[in-house]
């Protein structure tokens, strides 16, 4: 679809990067009675969700919503007559809402082709319509491209019977319509677009803010319109470009999150084009290809593929749950039926895997259904007239409390449906018992499957073509893949991990010839979609493959459905492979595959690329005839290399046939299977898969690994368990949790690829700065093989040293080298500038060791001036900072040594994850040393402080595992940085092994020393953008005196995030690198995602410009900044704030061990071992030296450049060009002229930054609170007061914490010293950082996020006095409740969402039901839950108590006991002695908390419990940690042995 | 990797040596290897590093933390192909290679370094009397020849090598057996040179032709030579010692270091030398503070002079060198041989100002104190002292190589007098010459068997690609 305003693809910025996500809601009557009151309602709830989306650069921009409603029969005919039109009945004609051009001339010729196709298809033109809009009040910008908005109105024609074919006729005819003008390639400033088209619905929709919709089309108020139901979108975009058609809700759909598998479903549709055939559509299906419109949006698309099912005949719910099944296959509680239906409708449509939360309707049903990880809200309520509500949150809409009869919310996978004919609501267990009984399908798939494990052949062992080290050394095998990989893989059964950045060069920039495997790059989610937590949330994860012919998808009517090919996982062994091979004798022909070889040998005429491409072409030739043959496999394989033979790229292969066969249309009748040896880490499977491998064998390795151990099989079993378990993790970063979704997805970037290898083999990827092409990577081929079967020495005996994961004398180059690291630790210890510059000379000069992109990049030359002239060091300094290296993952003293650093150069330190000692919080007043202030049995090597000094951290980092983050911590921030990504490991969570938890880091977080800490991939409370502006508002509220900084990593798109950042009003944005560092992370994460910073960064700025929000935000990047040089790079690309954190660690004394996660680092830095951390030698002083090193290089480059302020460099990528004279022939073919663009924006767009965000705190109700409760505060008076609460009061009672914790700390107030009784629905995050000392008592219900970060406050939650329902049974709380507690009380009256609890590490709460996941991660405090919970309870939880009521005794079934023992609670008189939770006895602590909820809710369920005690008790299951309760044992132990 | 924690649960242990009391008593090497069991624990003690600083310490490349680990498993075959891969000969620097590796060792900050060098050590005599250490004759010729000048360590490395990859090598050597410094400026107590003999056998039977007394320049013609091969490497030695020309320098008694090892070496290889210099009751005087000193004072020892004093002219090293400063660098600092715990008296700031003779033998020396400040020597006045002397051996280093051979092949020299040719780039090693090459210490100076093996190395892949336009050898 055409979008003239929408910048067009530029520089580095593309718009099919765009990522929206929304406030989504409905109200319907459930009988199906029409009335105005309803589509009213549906406004309302816009209005009240304004919250969830987002403004651009004016304010009025608003990103689009709209209404979908039945069409307003009443309105219609009293609008014909008008026109003289001749309207029939109700459903007999369709309308259909047109966005047309505002040029006369095209949109008269738009007009005329629907006209046409209309009559084609032997409908009838009634008349057209224009819609009265009144658009006086809308932002210029959406004014300027505003459509022309018409209705054309369409009688039902004679050759279609009934409305159902009606239906079916006008989608037809619509995208006929759109695929005819798209063809016109209008130019007009608006686009057409075809909103709706149906005789049941109509979608009024725009480029508007929430609250204008009704505003905007009168249509809507006029008390004629009346629709028993009304879906309303609310969008958040991350680009402030106005499109009108991009506004939700489409033709079905409203969508709330982010499709991220869609490129992959994309293709997917497209590959079964030949295949599909419909009863329905019979030769109407031809029409609508293509089906998805290239270049619209995941929900559009989404939309669409619903479309396609309904009209082919599925009913809507069931087309939902064929999109978006819940997670079945490992789920024990579902019932086989159910399975049966999920497992037969996999093999035809693959999962539309991401978080959504997804309302659909066709006029006559309506309904809502949440992925399989609940991600995001969806709350409802019914009334007792049979009005049903569903929001993303609750109190948009209100209802008298005595006609509410139940509030519940969507649970994962779930689906709510509202049948308005049949005049009833239908709950997800009926529905799907419905559908799932409708056909045998259990029987079916018993027929057709065939599941690869049974076909298995026995043992087979491989006739190698040369001698195994050749063969290795052919396919680029390493030392290290044999030590570093395939070893620990084999041993432990796990992915190997690592720590510290990645510093090695470049795969396009290296001497060495490279696999092409490492020219890509993994996509990783961040902040628009979450990562999903694989390991603690495995349940949704699902690696099941279908190998071979997939069913017809519209074939409803099928009854003997054809056969399936199911494996358990993708992996194959070589018993698989062969049985693949055999599989037509195995089952009767019904399979038959075909193995096609890839390797090739180079003709005398030929060059290699010749060679190679002639080979490909065959590889592709005999694929598509072996299709059109009819076998149903094919298996591409590279066993017959040898020392003629070389193999082309498996990777290469495999995208290359993929590729062809879905442009026939054709790759749904095959399977597509490698065997190759060249697989051997996960990031090679992963890629294999993503582009089209359904599963791969990798011979080679297993040739390989039957070197390493004598037990053959059962080391095939471990390495095959450990690139599974890998395979999840690289899904799961992006947000996929199916393999079938990820197969074929895509979901890479290449770097130094160019755009037309690209184009013809891996079309659809990304790649940005060109690079080589088919002739250099035939010729890296040749390199690789012809040094495999040559004379070199170092080659006889053993494989080349690799010298990847580090640093190796005869591997690859590094830039942290013993030279550089020596001459860098010398400067700075001499204080020798001298020395330095020696150092910078090693790093900078990269003319003949070429290993960043920024190395590649010449200033040009312009006017110089003396250096005098330019700003001085000490103001350049305070643009620096330290990276977020947790004291955890460092030790005190190298911790401490940064901070002090920073702060005597007024830069900024940065605590990372991990908490700070709030003795740090203390000026320094007077010489002093470290141990003197912190201790002397905290610090191993003590070092001197000054008089001013400080150890506070500037930077306090917020990440996902919430390690220490108190409101006292939040209020010695001068900046709160919220770690969306990092740079080592975007995508995935943090890990602190055991081991360096020494109990002051225990103290520090909340935790239990010697176990391991775990933060989690993904925030619990942001699955997608507006849920990072709450956090941001959160801790703008947690303190208003610091700024908000969010972390991003570089990839394809970052940019586009950033400016969805920037709109949710975060002050501070970090791209980081790639390279960034880490104290332990899988090392296929540290090579391969994310991509180096000056693409991200150059990405970011021209995003940020063309959006008009570059000047509200400071920017700051970093990995692997080690010069002054860099910085400047930096600058000129476009950051004001720059971050270092390898370098001043060797400044500190890092010598590169790269042995972070063994806590064996032997100068005292990565370790808590207190013989290691006396080895630490680092010193404030040598911090210092360095960064003004650092500025005094960038001022020497300034005056180079003709630059005075620091200032004028921001943004000038015009002063870049590629250096001269290199000559290298990889490099050549690198173009960076994407990094340097500069959008053509006029100068009043500022380019750095120059003004601050608008937080809107001036509004919040804690306004009014603190002014009331100020007695309290200064004179710790107790204060009481009563006040009314809304949804769209947010964040209520933080700034009030933020008030005390300032003054008090964690120590906060007595208990109840303000005292505050609420009424209503309270907006999300309710007591957030709630401090001690205060007391929330809401009457009503809260939304997601209650209580997070709870702080030692009070709060308790009970449904209205008039509230009709049975309290026990409905929901009170929503999700991610008391997300990261630290201390305080919660008691709520009624069941929690999802996630209740999630990392609490010392709070205490009751609740009387919670969703999935309660308790995950889980470190301290102590929960009671009085009813049921979802599945999933207690992952990862290692410390602190949970109580579960259970009198049916179900709940082990729904508890994860991977870490915790389920135990009876004994009475006090009977527990055993010895060491106690809370040093008390579970029945007084579980007897207290119950009384209390009594106390507090007046629950009836809490005084049930209390009457029959004595009975009651033993009904409880006490959930244990098994490491907590280690770790009690032994304090007691401790305890014991001290006392005697 | 061997023990993640090996570093801090196990001590630094050094091969033992036999007690200087015994070991004085004859020539025999004193150094013995470590066990198997100490050679696994100290191979534990290395933490496989992310950057090995070792491996860049030291000037073969030896990769180090690898072989480490191989012995840490007790894998002794594939350790000895992964130590052979990087240095030809780990039997000559496993003994008197200084080490530069442990200096560089991540250990050596703030613990002592792993003993890389006992572990060298270790691994190397495994392999020999396992025998594994065979011949590897190329598979194919390539009818090229090469003649190599010298037969000390840079040119036996590249005569190795070269050989190896189907060259026709013949090395020519001025004296009467092979090995040039290592066999007579290195006492047998050092290395016996049986290890030297060994290796002549594998590499003749890899195809070498040795011959000796083939003194180029003098019995053999430049000229012819360059006419006869494909290519020449110039890989002679830094022979020029550096005099002390004071009053009574001609005395009887006043010698050269040079003139009075090697011939302790012949004699405990057979030979009969008429008018050997010895030391046997004297008192001894070794003049130069350096490892040819050293060597001076073990070998009078052994000799059993009545007393050695050495003298050094630079100050005193200081006892630890300030690591923070010069990790991983070779320090400065003070530096006890094995001779020296064999009995010397050492003394620094010393300048010998002259020799009194009688009857034309030495029989005192005189001396003063020196002070230096800014590099700048100065005499301390009134520090002058008279001791006895009645054998005073100059060991003050060496200035160049011979410059007769050099000018007779007509090749330029750098500043200092070597054979001038680079040793990075596309024509290293190369001299003025075509086809003539240099390596070891006649192109760097004087400097260690390491040196001169790399050298040898590098020289050897220089003339490979050279000859054949590219080569397989590594660097």
């Amino acid at each position: 679809m055409m979008r003239p305003i929408t910048p067009k693809k530029q520089g580095l910025y593309n718009p099919s990067n765009e990522h929206d996500s929304c406030g989504v809601g409905f109200v319907a009557n459930s009988r199906g009675i029409k009335s105005h009151k309803i589509i009213s309602q549906g406004l309302e709830i816009l209005t009240n969700l304004t919250h969830r989306g987002a403004t651009g650069y004016d304010p009025k921009l608003g990103d689009g919503a709209g209404i979908l409603i039945q069409i307003p029969d009443a309105l219609f005919q009293k609008e014909a007559k008008l026109l003289s039109i001749a309207l029939p009945g109700e459903g007999e004609y369709g309308i259909g809402m047109l966005f047309l051009p505002q040029a006369e001339k095209t949109r008269a010729l738009c007009e005329s082709i629907i006209s046409k196709v209309i009559a084609e298809e032997e409908q009838i033109e009634l008349g057209w319509r224009n819609v009265p809009v009144n658009n006086q009040d809308i932002a210029g910008a959406a004014r300027n491209v505003e459509p022309v908005i018409k209705q054309v109105i369409i009688g039902r024609g004679d050759n279609t019977d009934g409305q159902v074919a009606f239906e079916r006729k006008l989608f037809v005819i619509r995208k006929r319509i759109e695929n005819l003008v798209q063809a016109l390639d209008i130019d007009d400033p608006a686009s057409f677009y075809v909103s709706s088209m149906s005789s049941r619905t109509v979608v009024y929709k725009g480029m508007l803010l929430a609250n204008e919709v009704g505003v905007f089309f009168p249509d809507l108020l006029d008390e004629s319109s009346q629709s028993a139901l009304a879906l309303v979108h609310q969008r958040f975009s991350t680009n402030t470009f106005p499109s009108w058609d991009l506004a939700h809700p489409y033709r079905m759909i409203a969508h709330n999150g982010e499709i991220n598998t869609v490129r992959g479903n994309e293709n997917w549709i497209n590959a079964r084009q030949e295949k599909m055939k419909s009863m329905l559509l019979g030769e109407d299906l031809e029409k609508l290809w293509p089906l998805i419109t290239e270049g619209q949006s995941d929900s559009a698309s989404f939309d669409n593929c619903l479309e396609l099912l309904v009209a082919g005949g599925y009913s809507l719910p069931h087309a939902m749950m064929m999109l978006i099944p819940e997670a079945w296959s490992g789920n024990g509680l579902m019932s086989q039926e159910r399975k049966s239906f999920y497992e037969y409708h996999a093999a035809m449509m693959e999962p539309w895997d991401g978080p959504a939360a997804v309302a659909f309707t066709d006029g006559q049903m309506i309904g809502a259904t949440l992925d399989r990880n609940g991600l995001r809200p969806a709350r409802y309520l019914m009334t007792d007239d049979g009005v049903v509500m569903m929001a993303s949150e609750m109190g948009v809409l209100k209802f008298p409390e005595e006609k509410i009869v139940k509030k519940w919310r969507l649970e994962p996978g779930k689906m709510l449906l509202i049948d308005l004919q049949a005049g009833r609501i239908i709950d997800d267990a009926e529905v799907k018992k419905l559908l799932a009984s409708a056909k045998p399908y259990e029987s079916w798939i018993n027929q057709s499957r065939f599941l690869l494990s049974d076909l298995r052949k026995p043992t087979v062992k491989i006739k190698l073509q040369s001698a195994l080290l050749d063969i290795q050394q052919a396919f680029g095998f390493t030392q290290e893949d044999i030590s570093f990989i395939l070893k620990p893989m084999v041993s432990d059964g796990q992915e190997p991990s690592g720590s510290m950045g990645n510093d090695a060069a470049l795969p396009v920039l290296s001497n060495r010839p490279k696999v092409l495997y490492n020219y890509f790059k993994q996509l990783f989610a961040q902040v628009t979609n979450p990562p999903i937590d694989p390991i603690r949330e495995e349940l949704v994860m699902s690696l099941v493959t279908f190998i071979g012919p997939r069913p017809n998808l519209l074939g409803i009517e099928e009854t003997s459905p054809p056969p399936r090919l199911e494996a358990s996982q993708p992996i194959l062994s070589l018993e698989d492979l062969e049985a693949l091979k055999n599989i037509e004798q195995t089952t009767k022909g019904l399979f038959k595959s075909n193995v096609i070889d890839i390797t090739f040998e180079v003709g005398r005429d030929e060059s290699y690329s010749q060679a190679m491409e002639r080979a490909l072409a065959n590889i592709c030739n005999e694929a598509k005839q072996s299709v059109i043959d009819g076998l149903n496999i094919i298996i591409l394989s590279d066993r017959l290399t040898d020392n003629n033979r070389q193999a082309v790229p498996a990777l290469l292969a495999c995208s290359a046939t993929h590729h062809l066969l879905v442009k026939a249309g054709i790759r749904t009748n095959t399977g597509l299977v490698i065997d190759t040896g060249s697989a051997r880490e996960v990031h090679h499977f992963a890629l294999l898969a993503g582009y089209g491998a359904e599963a791969v064998c990798p011979w080679l390795t297993y040739e390989t690994i039957r070197t390493l151990s004598d037990d053959f099989s059962g080391a095939q079993e471990k390495y095959i368990k450990a690139i599974g378990k890998g395979f999840n993790k690289v899904m799961s970063k992006m947000g996929i949790s199916t393999y079938q979704s990820y197969c074929g997805a895509q979901v890479f970037e290449a770097v130094g690829l160019n755009q037309a290898f690209i184009d013809k083999y891996f079309k659809g990827t990304s790649t940005n700065i060109e690079g080589i092409g088919i002739k250099e990577i035939a010729e890296e081929v040749n390199q690789i093989h012809k040094a495999a079967f040559g004379l070199d020495p170092t080659l006889i005996n053993a494989l080349d040293a690799g010298g990847e994961y580090a640093f190796r004398i005869r591997g690859e180059e590094h830039m942290w080298n013993p030279e550089s690291i020596a001459k860098l630790q010398h400067a700075t210890r001499k204080n020798q500038y001298d020395t330095y510059k020696e150092y910078a000379e090693l790093i900078n000069n990269q003319t003949k060791k070429h290993k960043t992109l920024r190395g590649l990049f010449g200033f040009k030359k312009t006017k110089t001036i003396s250096i005098d002239e330019v700003e001085s060091a000490k103001e350049i300094v305070k643009r620096f900072a330290t990276g977020a290296m947790s004291l955890g993952s460092i030790s005190t003293e190298a911790h401490a040594t940064l901070a002090v650093a920073m702060n005597r150069i007024g830069g900024k330190s940065n605590t990372g994850e991990g908490g700070e000692d709030k003795k740090r919080f203390i000026p320094i007043t007077k010489d002093s040393s470290i141990a003197e202030h912190l201790g002397e049995d905290i610090i191993e090597s003590n070092y001197a402080l000054l008089a001013g000094d400080s150890m506070r951290s500037r930077i306090k980092q917020v990440a996902s595992g919430r390690f220490g983050v108190t409101a006292e911590y939040l209020s010695a921030a001068d900046q709160i940085q919220i770690k969306m990504a990092q740079g080592a490991k975007p995508g995935e969570g943090g890990q602190l092994p055991g081991h360096k938890v020494s109990p002051y880091i225990a103290k520090l977080r909340f935790s239990v020393p010697g176990v391991g800490l775990i933060s989690p991939p993904p925030h619990h409370d942001i699955y997608s953008i507006e849920d990072l502006a709450q956090l941001i508002h959160d801790l703008k509220n947690a303190n208003p005196s610091a700024s908000i900084s969010v972390k991003l990593v570089s990839e394809t798109g970052v940019g586009t995030v950033a400016a969805g950042v920037a709109k949710a009003k975060s002050d501070h944005i970090v791209i980081a690198g790639h390279d960034g560092g880490t104290g332990a992370s899988p090392l296929s994460s540290i090579k391969h995602a994310g991509t180096p910073w000056e693409i991200g960064l150059a990405e970011t700025q021209q995003t940020l410009v063309l959006n008009q929000l570059r000047g509200r935000v400071i920017l700051q990047v970093d990995g692997q900044m080690k010069t002054g040089r860099d910085v400047v790079v930096g600058a000129l690309l476009g950051a004001d704030e720059f971050g270092f954190a390898t370098a001043p660690l060797v400044v500190e004394g890092c010598i590169m061990m790269r042995k972070c996660h063994l806590n064996t680092c032997p100068v005292g830095i990565a370790t808590q071992d207190p013989e290691l951390r006396k080895r630490f030698n680092g010193q404030p002083e040598h911090v210092v030296n360095f960064f003004f090193f650092i500025a005094e290089e960038i001022r020497e480059i300034m005056a180079s450049l003709g630059m005075k302020k620091f200032n004028d460099l921001i943004g000038r990528s015009d002063l870049l060009d590629m250096q001269q004279g290199i000559d290298h022939w990889k490099i050549q073919g690198l173009d960076f002229s994407r990094i340097f663009y500069q959008p053509d924006m006029g100068a009043d767009v500022s380019r750095y930054n120059v003004e601050k965000q608008y937080h809107g705190l001036d509004k919040a109700l804690d306004n009014e609170i603190i002014k009331k409760a100020m007695p309290s505060i200064e004179k710790k008076e107790s204060t009481t007061f009563d006040i009314p609460i809304t949804n769209t009061n947010r964040t209520v009672g933080t700034m009030l914490s933020h008030e005390i914790a300032k003054r008090y700390g964690n120590d906060g107030l007595p208990d109840n010293t303000i005292s505050v009784k609420l009424e209503g629905t309270a907006g999300q995050s309710f007591g957030a950082f709630l401090a001690k000392g205060i007391t929330f008592n809401l009457h009503g219900e809260g939304n997601d996020y209650v209580g997070k970060g709870l702080c030692g406050g009070h709060i308790i939650i009970r449904p209205p006095q008039h509230f009709k329902g049975i309290e026990e049974k409905n929901i009170i709380v929503g999700n991610t409740v008391m997300y990261g507690a630290t201390s305080g009380e919660s008691y709520f009256r009624g069941i929690a969402g999802e996630r209740f609890c999630v990392r609490n590490s010392g709070a205490s709460a009751v609740v009387e039901g919670v969703g999935n996941h309660g308790c995950e991660y889980m470190t301290g405090g102590t929960v009671a839950v009085l009813g049921e919970t979802g599945q999933n309870f207690a992952a990862g939880m290692s410390g602190g108590v949970a109580y579960i009521y259970d009198p049916e005794g179900t709940f082990s079934q729904s508890c994860n006991p991977s870490m915790v023992t389920l135990e009876k609670v004994a009475k006090e008189n009977v527990q055993p002695k010895g060491a106690k939770h809370l040093n008390l006895s579970d029945e007084t602590i579980l007897k207290q908390l119950i009384v209390n909820h009594h106390k507090y809710t007046d629950s009836s369920i809490a005084i049930d419990i209390l009457n029959n005690w004595d009975t009651a008790i033993g009904n409880f299951v006490k959930v244990m940690p098994i490491e907590y309760k280690r770790a009690l044992n032994e304090l007691h132990a401790a305890t014991i042995k001290e006392v005697a | 990797m061997g023990k993640v924690t090996g570093f801090m649960d196990f001590p630094r242990v050094a091969a033992e040596n036999v007690p200087p009391a015994e070991r004085v008593k004859n020539y025999k090497e004193f150094v013995l290897h470590l066990s198997d069991e100490e050679a696994k624990t100290q191979g534990a003690r290395c933490m496989d590093c992310g950057i090995p600083f070792c491996n860049n310490g030291c000037p073969v490349n030896n990769i180090i933390p690898d072989w480490n680990d191989l012995v840490f498993q007790q894998n002794w075959k594939q350790a000895i192909e992964v130590l052979h891969s990087t240095n030809n000969f780990p039997e000559f620097t496993g003994r008197i290679c200084p080490a530069p590796c442990e200096a560089a060792c991540t250990l050596n900050i703030n613990d002592d370094p792993v003993g890389i060098k006992s572990i060298e050590h270790a691994i190397i005599d495994k392999a020999w009397e396992n025998n594994w250490v065979l011949p590897q004759p190329p598979k194919n010729k390539t009818g090229k020849k090469i003649a190599i000048v010298g037969s000390g360590p840079a040119g036996m490395a590249a005569a190795q090598q070269l050989a190896r990859v189907g060259h026709d090598v013949v090395v020519l050597e001025k004296n009467d057996r092979i090995g040039g410094l290592l066999r007579y400026g290195i006492p047998d107590f050092k290395m016996e040179k049986s290890h030297i003999d060994r290796r002549v056998t594998q590499m003749e039977a890899e195809g070498v032709v040795f011959k000796t007394n083939q003194n180029v320049g003098e019995n053999v013609d430049p000229e012819q030579l360059i006419h006869d091969y494909d290519s020449v490497i110039l890989a002679g030695g830094a022979e020029w010692p550096r005099d002390l020309p004071v009053p009574g320098r001609e005395l009887d008694g006043v010698h050269f270091a040079m003139d009075f090892l090697p011939n302790q070496n012949k004699i405990v290889a057979g030979d009969v030398i008429k008018d050997q210099i010895t030391a046997t009751g004297k008192n001894v005087v070794v003049i130069g503070g350096g490892d040819t000193g050293s060597d001076c004072v073990g070998t009078s020892n052994r000799h059993g002079a009545a007393s050695v004093y050495q003298f050094e002219l630079m100050p005193q090293p200081p006892e630890k060198e300030i690591k923070s400063l010069v990790w991983p660098y070779w320090p400065l600092k003070m530096r006890t041989s094995s001779s020296h715990e064999e009995g010397c008296e050492r003394d620094w700031s010393v300048a010998t100002k002259s020799f009194i003779g009688e009857n034309g033998k030495v029989k005192e020396l005189v001396a003063a104190r020196v002070e230096w400040k800014d590099g700048k020597m100065q005499e301390v006045p009134n520090s002058e002292f008279t001791m006895k002397a009645d054998l005073v051996l100059l060991a003050m280093g060496f200035i160049s190589p011979q410059q007769t051979i050099l000018d007779k092949f007509g090749i330029d020299k750098d500043a200092r007098g070597n054979a001038k040719a680079e040793t990075e780039g596309e024509n290293s090693y190369t001299t003025s010459r075509s086809k003539v090459f240099a390596a070891g210490d006649m192109r760097r100076g004087q400097s260690l068997v390491v040196w001169a093996i790399r050298e040898g190395r590098q020289c050897a892949r220089s003339v490979d690609e050279f000859l054949m336009g590219s080569s397989s050898l590594p660097r």
